[in-house]
């Protein structure tokens, strides 16, 4: 036999079909259009925009940014345009092309987050909400929702009773259990599950006797955390019926399939694409070709074979 | 655009500084002055990010072979400072880098009948050599450069072959005048006939000093930055600076990587 059997690469994730599991991941990929003159966007996925709020965010002062071995931390501060310059701004580039867009939002109350599940409702060219749950609670002494599985469920909840859109809720590693807060996300009404987000650490200048980041902590990313990203996506993967995207310093092909493997429907790129504005798409090029070498013929055999 | 350079020659041209050449696509021959590029230092994780550079010198090298296709190049002139510069300073010719570029935005050229006023700080005569190439086609152009020591004054005779008057000042008096650079600029000013643009890169106390002067004076500054970069390209909002009216109750940030690293230093927020 000589004709190679192309494989299947779609997945469905919670409604939304994806020509194959490759996403970018927020705050990551801009809005998409900064990415356009390094990679075909219609060979990925989908991807996610930079997370959105009601209002325009300037973000932290600087330095926001420090490389540490095998990975990063930053301290942007959330700084996006906000949802109406999101409206007027970006989603015409969305509208042109054909890949699915997930809307990455956030708020400091219930109220916000349920606001911006509304707006973002109203997009037609917005494919899926993803919430993200890391961010401080005002209203609870500035305790993050994605700490506490009572907030989560209700920011969750909130957002399901306004919008039909297939809703993911990315999760935080900062918590002593991630099932527990997975679970409580399924209960409230979430459509799929992503994770991870950064993992808090922190860079000291010695000389300086100053913290680097002038936020002083910053989220930890890049090939560093994908151990404890793999860890809580089997720990999830195990405990949730709905699908997961696995996220956390995924750098080639071979640790997208591990994600798989672990219980993932879809992956996450998010600081490889610094190093490699078109990783997204030679990842899912890899994958294919890992899948043809290896005579699988649908991808979706994988998710979740890991042996034990 | 992405692209695999060939490295040509990497030189060290003063202790500590190296000057790097390497192929590039014949869409980089048309880069502006102030642009840069960002380089992957090694295929591994360690560095993971890339690092950005200058362009300090675009041209087309022409193999000596017979036969052999001109071939466009770039150049980089850099400063062993960490991790990556130094990985950077062991490569050879004929070894490959992956680069992304030119990026940014780079410098306004401005009138031709105004005198060029370039000043750079160590390291920051990078991006001012292929600035100084373009400006003496049609202006007077001065150059004012300055460091700790004479190590730290770089390619001189280069700016000098262009025609381009130069003053040179040390901190230890090494080289040139004993004191800053900005003292020798500030007595050209005093002395300018007609009007004038000012260029400058360097340290951010020289960018500083010299941003004040220019607004002292009404005198059009361009000055080009640093910022902490993941990306280079727009999406990592690591790399911004304080535009003019930020302030913790009116943000303004801008991204050094896109809307810069060249800006009207009227722009941005200085100290007072
Ligand atoms: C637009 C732009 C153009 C540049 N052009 C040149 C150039 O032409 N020639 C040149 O020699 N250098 C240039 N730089 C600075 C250069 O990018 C850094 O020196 C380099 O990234 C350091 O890498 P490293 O791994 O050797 O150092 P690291 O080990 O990463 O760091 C060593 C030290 O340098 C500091 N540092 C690292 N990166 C930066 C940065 N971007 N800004 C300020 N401090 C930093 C670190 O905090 C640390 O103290 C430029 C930077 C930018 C943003
Ligand atoms: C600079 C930067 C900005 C980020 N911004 C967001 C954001 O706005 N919303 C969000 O949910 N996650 C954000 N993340 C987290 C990533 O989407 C991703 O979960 C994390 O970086 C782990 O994946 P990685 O190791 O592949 O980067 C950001 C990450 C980085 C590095
Ligand atoms: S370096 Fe990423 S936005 Fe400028």
């Amino acid at each position: 036999m000589n004709s190679v059997m192309k494989p299947d690469m779609s997945v469905i994730l919670a409604g939304i079909m994806l020509r194959n599991p490759v996403m970018t991941a927020s705050g990551t990929f801009g809005y998409g259009e900064e990415f356009a003159q390094y990679i075909d966007m219609e060979t990925i996925g989908a991807f996610v925009t930079k997370g959105l709020s009601l209002k325009a965010r300037a973000g932290n002062p600087t330095p926001r940014i420090v490389e540490t071995p095998g990975g990063m931390l930053n301290a942007i501060g959330l700084q996006n345009v906000g949802i109406d310059a999101f409206i007027a701004k970006k989603v015409p580039y969305l509208r042109s092309v054909n890949t699915p867009a997930i809307a990455n939002f956030f708020g400091s109350t219930v109220d916000e987050y349920t606001e911006m599940a509304r707006r973002l409702d109203e997009i037609v060219e917005v494919a899926g909400l993803e919430i993200n749950i890391s961010c401080p609670n005002v209203k609870q002494g500035g305790i993050v929702f994605g700490a506490d599985p009572g907030s989560a469920a209700s920011v969750v909840s909130a957002c399901r009773a306004v919008t039909k859109k297939p809703l993911i809720v990315k999760l935080s590693p900062n918590v002593t259990d991630v099932v527990v807060m997975a679970r409580a996300c399924e209960d409230a009404g979430a459509d799929a599950l992503s994770l991870i987000n950064t993992l808090i650490g922190m860079a000291i200048d010695l000389n300086r006797r100053r913290p680097v980041l002038a936020n002083i902590t910053g989220g930890f990313s890049g090939p560093a955390i994908k151990p404890v990203a793999l860890r809580m996506v089997w720990q999830v993967a195990k405990a949730v019926k709905v699908p997961i995207i696995g996220i956390g310093g995924i750098m080639n092909a071979v640790d997208a399939l591990e994600f798989m493997l672990a219980g993932a429907t879809a992956v996450q790129v998010g600081t490889a694409s610094f190093i490699n504005p078109g990783a997204a798409q030679k990842i899912a090029e890899d994958m294919e070709a890992w899948l043809i070498s290896n005579g699988v013929d649908d991808i979706k055999s994988l998710i979740g074979a890991m042996e034990t | 655009m992405q692209f695999t350079a060939m490295i040509l020659s990497n030189i060290e041209v003063s202790p500590g500084y190296w000057r790097m050449r390497m192929t590039a696509p014949p869409e980089c021959a048309t880069a502006s002055p102030g642009q840069f590029i960002m380089v992957r230092v090694n295929g591994a994780i360690d560095p993971l990010l890339r690092r950005p550079f200058g362009i300090f010198d675009i041209g087309t090298y022409r193999p000596s072979q017979s036969g052999a296709q001109p071939q466009p190049f770039l150049e980089i002139l850099y400063r062993v400072v960490g991790k990556g510069t130094a990985m950077l300073s062991t490569l050879h010719s004929s070894d490959l880098l992956d680069v992304l570029g030119p990026l940014g935005k780079g410098f306004a050229l401005g009138k031709p009948d105004e005198e060029k006023l370039i000043v750079g700080g160590g390291v920051g005569l990078a991006p001012l050599y292929l600035l100084a190439k373009e400006l003496v086609k049609e202006s007077k152009v001065r150059l004012f450069a300055g460091g700790r020591t004479r190590d730290d004054i770089l390619c001189i005779t280069e700016f000098e072959r262009l025609g381009i008057e130069s003053y040179t000042a040390t901190e230890d008096g090494s080289l040139g005048e004993c004191g800053l650079v900005t003292e020798a600029l500030l007595r050209r000013l005093d002395r300018l006939q007609r009007s004038a643009t000012i260029y400058a890169c360097g340290p951010h106390g020289m960018l500083n000093a010299v941003a004040q002067i220019a607004a002292e004076r009404s005198i059009p500054c361009q000055v080009s930055l640093e910022g902490y970069m993941a990306c280079g390209v727009g999406a990592c909002l690591g790399c911004v600076v304080p535009g003019r009216s930020h302030s913790p109750e009116t943000p303004d940030f801008r991204c050094v990587c896109t809307e810069g690293p060249v800006f009207e230093s009227g722009e941005l927020k200085w100290r007072e």
